[in-house]
Formats: structure tokens, sequence, C-alpha cells
């Protein structure tokens, strides 16, 4: 099977690779996917006080595909509203890196990635409030 | 020495031609071109011929008795469904049980499968963590209604040799046939099908520097005489067993790949096996975390097979492109499951997910190995700093502990 070209190059130049602190409460963090299942990704967030994504930052066990899509994702929300963020559907980055039909499951990954780490986020600031 | 790229250290999926063995095959195709079952002119003649001299190349790389043991079909898939297919509506009054295992070629486990479902009753035999037969449970599992076992020779992802001397000595002292598909170990380890009273072997030439598109089935013609039912009508080429116009070219081809293994293989395959080990020791010196499917021991010369944990099979063959490999990650297959040989080790789906196939051959250089082994080292390091469980492991999170979210 061949990539497409973006999916290369987000595999070979990942943008936003890197941890940021899990503890940090302006920090969310999302953990989806299993190892079982060969692919797990990590993406992390980090909102200022106005809502808007700051930065953002990935790990990723997959293939070529997972990586990039997880890197496109990063890329995404930086500089976006958390609600923008979470409007990011699965098949805008299946669109953007033309993925076939047996890579859609890493672009699902990947939008859930993002709203998992919404929800921490949005937790965490619950709990603050409390 | 410059190395061309891509580097292709897939020689399990299949060999390139040898140059001798092309040279071999041109007149065949050309001036040559005669028909082997004509048999009133000497077009015709001189393909026959030429088809008997393969025939015996053949025949004495495999140790047969005769050349008339030889079948030539179109590849080892179709020798395989002949052997089993064949034997079992041969004997069909005779048993309905065959004996094999879990991680034969499919060519074989779907043969099988088909059989279940016209009534035959099919063991498959579990097998050790490395990978091997325990030929013990071949003698238990043989019932008087067995007619047929069929064990693979070498695996052809994780290299396991079988013992099949052991096994064709219960299986003879039972009465019970026995297939091999003998595919990824004919010439490249030790096979003799007289010594191993094996009554049938799959055997094909792009596994061994000659064409694609020919095989061989080897079926016993004596001490027992093996019957087949065959699976193809037509003019009842190849002694009735195999109707179809021989692939003259490709089977002169076959014959000189023969003819080529049984004066050098000896030697190929202990050069092969120094190139191997300079690539598993470049490696795993280099790397922690990588782990060797298969034995050790009883292994493929040619053959590594390396799972390297928190790294994504397909995600490392990606990074390292300029390396023709296969992996069994299931990313690489339509079905999304990881190998189901390297399942049956039981090895766990995460280190299925991770493992990467070398297969080393006749034309592979130490500067390649050399290659390969820095290329793999460097990316895998690369991988691993992105790899979220990498970094799990590093700060002492047990991975196995992790309420992980499957989708």
């Amino acid at each position: 099977m061949a990539y497409s070209e973006k999916v290369i190059e987000h595999a070979e130049n990942p943008r936003n690779v890197g941890t940021l602190d899990k503890n940090d409460p302006n920090v969310g963090t999302g953990l989806v996917g299993a190892p079982a299942c060969g692919d797990v990704m990590r993406l992390q967030i980090k909102v200022g006080e106005d809502g808007v994504i700051e930065d953002a930052k990935f790990k990723t066990f997959g293939c070529g595909s997972a990586i990039a899509s997880s890197s496109l994702a990063t890329e995404w929300i930086k500089g976006k509203t958390i609600d923008e963020a979470e409007a990011i559907k699965n098949v805008d980055i299946v669109n953007e890196l033309n993925l076939p039909p047996v890579k859609i499951h890493c672009s699902v990954l990947a939008e859930d990635a993002i709203k998992s780490a919404i929800a921490d986020y949005r937790k965490k600031k619950e709990q603050k409030n409390l | 020495m410059a190395i061309r790229l891509p580097v292709f250290m897939d020689y399990h999926s299949t060999t390139p031609v040898d140059p001798r063995v092309l040279e071999e095959m041109l007149p065949y195709f050309t001036e040559k071109f005669g028909n082997a079952a004509s048999r009133s002119h000497a077009f015709g003649w001189t393909a026959e011929e030429a088809v008997e001299y393969a025939r015996e190349r053949i025949a004495k790389l495999l140790g047969a008795q005769s050349e008339k043991e030889i079948v030539f079909t179109s590849g080892s898939t179709e020798s395989t469904n002949l052997a089993i297919k064949g034997v079992a509506e041969f004997y069909r009054d005779k048993g309905n049980h065959i004996i094999t295992t879990v991680l034969e070629h499919k060519s074989v486990l779907d043969t099988c499968k088909r059989l279940e479902k016209d009534g035959f009753s099919i063991t498959y035999l579990p097998v050790s963590k490395e990978g091997l037969v325990d030929p013990d449970d071949v003698r238990k599992a043989i019932t008087n209604q067995t007619l047929l076992v069929s064990i693979m020779l070498a695996n052809n992802e994780i290299g396991t040799v079988q013992p099949l001397e052991a096994i064709g000595k219960i299986t003879r002292e039972r009465g019970v046939l026995l297939h091999t598909d003998a595919v990824q170990g004919f010439g490249k380890v030790d096979f003799d099908v007289q010594r191993m009273n094996v009554d049938l072997a799959s055997i094909t030439a792009h596994k061994l520097y000659g064409p694609k598109g020919v095989g061989a089935l080897y079926v016993r013609r004596n001490k027992p005489r093996v019957r087949l039912v065959a699976q193809i009508d037509g003019g009842g080429h190849e002694r009735g067993n195999r109707s179809g116009t021989l692939n003259v070219p490709a089977i002169v081809g076959f014959g000189k790949a023969c003819d080529i293994m049984a004066t050098e293989g000896k030697a190929e395959s202990s050069k092969i096996l120094t190139l191997r080990e300079r690539l598993r020791l470049k490696i795993t010196s280099q790397l922690n975390e990588v782990y060797l499917n298969g034995s050790f021991e009883h292994r493929l010369p040619g053959n590594l097979n390396l799972s390297f944990n928190f790294v994504e099979g397909e995600g490392l063959m990606m990074a390292i492109k300029d390396v023709a490999v296969s992996s069994g990650s299931a990313c690489t297959s339509a079905s999304l499951e990881p190998s189901y040989v390297l399942r049956a080790l039981g090895v766990g789906d995460e280190l299925a997910h991770s493992s990467i196939r070398f297969g080393l051959g006749r034309f592979t250089t130490e500067e390649e190995v050399d290659f390969v082994a820095n290329l793999v080292v460097n990316k895998v390091d690369k991988l691993r700093e992105m790899s979220p469980l990498w970094e799990m492991h590093r700060e002492g999170i047990d991975l196995k502990s992790v309420a992980w979210v499957a989708h």
C-alpha cells in the first residue's frame, strides 16, 4: 500500500512531538487506543485563560498514518479555542491526509484523542472550581 | 562499495532469478519453444528432453528415488492443494482425519478448512513458544481415521525448522502419509524425502532464485505408492496428476536453480547465517527491549524476526523504507489482525504488532547488513522518543496495569 505524500511528510517530520506536564492544571491529557490494537495516542493541550489552546504535544505508538493523524491534529488545534478544537471531525483528517479506508481508524483515534484531552482539561477546571 | 537502495531483505517473499538460471531459460522462450507434450516432431522432443532433465535435477535435490516422483505445477499453493485434496479424495473411504499445525501457510490451512466443510476432521496441533511441533503430539493425534499429516519444513515468518525426521518416523510407523510444505527450507536446510520419510512435498522455484509461476509436488511412488485425485482436468499431463501445458522455460530454470543449490547450497547457507548473525548482534547490542521470535537453534539461516517493543511494526517499516522487509503488524494486512503465527507462539499482541521480518539471501552483502543495522537502530530510537509507551515504560509504569480504551 502506498502512502500519500502528506502522510509521509508528517511521519518523517512530525510536528509537536513531546510531553507537557500532566499535573499542570491548564494541561489536559488524552490517552486513547491500546497496545494490543497496534496504536496508542497521547495528545496533550495547554489552554490559556481565554480558552485558547496555546500549545499541543503528542506521542504516538502506531503506523505512519497514526503518527501523521496525531501530528496533524496537534497542528490544527493550536491557536483554536477548545470549542473549535472539539468540532474537528475525523473525516477532516481523512480528507487532508488522503487516508485509505483501512486507515480511517487512525483518524478516529486522533479525533478521540482531541476530545479526551479536552474532557480531561474540563474535568480539572471543574474540580478546581468546586 | 556503494549500496543500491532500497535494500532487499525480504527473501522469504521471493528471490531474484539468478543470472545463470535466466541464461539457461532464455532459449526455451524463442528457438526451443516447443510444447513438451508434442510427440511428433523435434520441437516437442527438445522441450520434453529439457523438462526431463529439470525433473532429474529437482529430484536429486529432494533426495527422491525417481524423477517420476516430480509433478510440475504453477507453484506451491497449487502443489499443496493437490497434495491435501488429492489424498483426501483418493483415500476418502479409508478415513476422514488430517493432522496439521496452527502455524502452517494459508495454502495448507485454507485447504484444510475447505475439507472440513466437506466432512473431514482436522486437528491443528499447537506449537511451543519457539514455534516447534512436538513429534509426540503428532503420535498422540493419530487415530485409525487419520490419512495424512501435513507439517511444514520451515516457517515463512519465524523461520522455525520442524523436526520432520522424527515426525516422519512416526507417520511411517503408523502407516499415515506425510506431506510437507517445504517451500522455505528446500535447498537451504537439511531436507531429504527418503531419510525423512516424506511422502509428499510442495516446492516452488521462486524461493530459490528460479522464476515465479512454477512449482512442483513430490509424490512418492514406492513404499508407499501415493495416489492422488487430480484437481485440474484436461489433457492428462504429468501422468494424469496435473493437466495443462508445461511451462518449459520456467521448468528449465527451476532445474538449474536446484542444480546450483545442490553444489553451492551448503556454503551459501553458512555465509548467509554469518550475515544474519551480524545483523542480529549489531541490532541487539545497540537496542534493548528487542525480542527474537521463533527458535534460535532450529532456524532458517536467512531469517531474523525481531519484535521492537514499544514501536509499531508498520510505523518502523515506513521509517526504514530504504529497506524492503515485512511485518507481523496488523496494519500490513487487510484483516487488521496481527500475525497468526506470532499469536500461535503466545507472543502478545503488543509484540506481534512490533515485529519485523528480515530475510537475507544469496545477494545480501555485509555492507547492506551494516547499513540496515544502523538504520534500524537509529529509527527505533527515534520512534521510541515519540512513543507514549516507551515513555511510560521508562517511568516504570507497567503497561499491563493500564486500563486501555480499545477502539
